[in-house]
This record gives structure tokens, C-alpha cells and sequence, in this order.
């Protein structure tokens, strides 16, 4: 599968990218809630990222990987969230 | 064909990704980033779990894809409600062209301060009653 070998090395240059502007976010974002959500969606990236590796060498415990961290990174979330509330920003 | 098609969902999910990661970059105001970063994690991931299970069509990995897919579904709606809660809760600036916020008055600013956006009298629609 000579395009989609392609695709994907297209796809995870290009989700590092995304990862990188993000990460741009984390470090100047203004307000705590902007930080919580640039790295909430680099733990998104990271999933797509585990998708595109597993999808790349037809390995699945990549996905079992990926299921722990979206898992995880939803849990982090709700944590932050809970700890933003309650300090006010 | 298959191939074709998988290689196109790709592109087209990792694009979404960084289209929303630059929308995070660039957008002016808390909700509107989270507006924005919400595109990858629904249809970005979905754009490629698809190419996955197109790429891969036994039974675990289409098992697999679906159970990410529909959790993802699941917990992003979630966590993006409790963020934006406890950011509209703190009181977490708008964009200074927003013109209709109908969070109740009391929510809006905690410290008593006053907001400092130009334009928001003029805009005229929000139903704020004492400045």
C-alpha cells in the first residue's frame, strides 16, 4: 500500500506540527482555562498520533495505547476543571 | 481503491488536527479556542479511524476504532462543558466583539470589577441592565 505508506508519514509530520502550536498555547496562554485546553488537545493529538502509528505498522496495541490515553487525558481534564472552579482562576 | 480512500482520510483528519490546532493558536478568546479545538477531536479522529479501519479491516482493529471513536464522542462533549463552566465561572475575559452574552450577571464577573471591553455599550443586544 504504496499511498496510504505515504499518507501517513505526511500525517504524522503534520500532527507534529499541530502538537508544537499547541504546545505554543500551553506556554503563553493568557488564562489557566486557555492552558487546559491547548494540553487537552495535545492529549488529542497523541491519540491521533497512535491511531496514524498503528494504522502504519498494523500493530494494535497501539490502540490499546491510545484508548488508555484519551482515557486518561479526559480524566485530567475534569480534574483540572474541578481545580479551576474552585480556585478561581 | 481502498488505498486511496484511506490515504485521503488521513490527510484529511491530520489536516484537521492542525487546522485546529492553529485555530487554538490564533483565536482571540477562551470559548472560541475551545470552538476551535473541538474539530480534532471529533472529526479529525474520526477522519482517521476511519482510514484505520479501512486500512486494517479485521475484526480487533475495527473493534478498537469504534470504541475510540464513541468514547471520544462520549468525554469530549463533557470536558468541554466542565471547561467552559469553570472558565465562564471565573471570570474569564471575552472577546471584545462579542455581542451576545447571556450568562447571568452574577456569573460574570466575581470580583466586582469592571469589564474594560470598547464597544460593548454600543453593541446593544446583551441584556446587561448596570454597568
Amino acid at each position: 500500500m504504496p499511498h496510504a505508506e505515504i499518507a501517513s508519514v505526511v500525517a504524522l509530520g503534520m500532527l507534529a506540527i499541530a502538537a508544537a502550536l499547541s504546545f505554543v498555547r500551553v506556554v503563553k496562554g493568557p488564562t489557566l482555562p486557555d492552558r487546559v485546553i491547548a494540553v487537552d488537545l495535545i492529549g488529542v493529538l497523541m491519540v491521533c498520533l497512535l491511531v496514524v502509528t498503528a494504522g502504519a505498522t498494523a500493530q494494535q496495541a497501539f490502540l490499546d495505547v491510545a484508548i488508555v490515553v484519551a482515557l486518561i487525558s479526559f480524566v485530567g481534564t475534569v480534574a483540572y476543571a474541578r481545580y479551576i472552579e474552585r480556585s478561581h482562576l | 481503491m481502498n488505498d486511496w480512500l484511506s490515504a485521503g482520510l488521513l490527510i484529511a483528519g491530520a489536516t484537521l488536527a492542525l487546522l485546529a490546532s492553529i485555530g487554538v493558536l490564533r483565536m482571540p478568546d477562551v470559548f472560541t479556542r475551545m470552538q476551535a479545538s473541538t474539530k480534532a477531536s471529533t472529526l479529525g479522529l474520526g477522519c482517521l479511524l476511519v482510514s484505520l479501519a479501512l486500512r486494517n479491516p479485521q475484526l480487533s482493529f475495527v473493534i478498537r476504532a469504534a470504541a475510540i471513536a464513541a468514547f471520544m464522542l462520549m468525554t469530549s462533549a463533557v470536558a468541554a462543558h466542565v471547561i467552559a463552566r469553570a472558565a465562564s465561572f471565573g471570570g474569564a475575559p471575552l472577546w471584545q466583539g462579542t455581542r451576545v452574552d447571556e450568562r447571568p450577571s452574577s456569573a460574570r464577573h466575581p470580583g466586582g470589577a469592571a469589564p474594560s471591553r470598547p464597544g460593548d455599550e454600543a453593541a446593544g443586544q446583551n441584556s446587561r441592565g448596570s454597568v
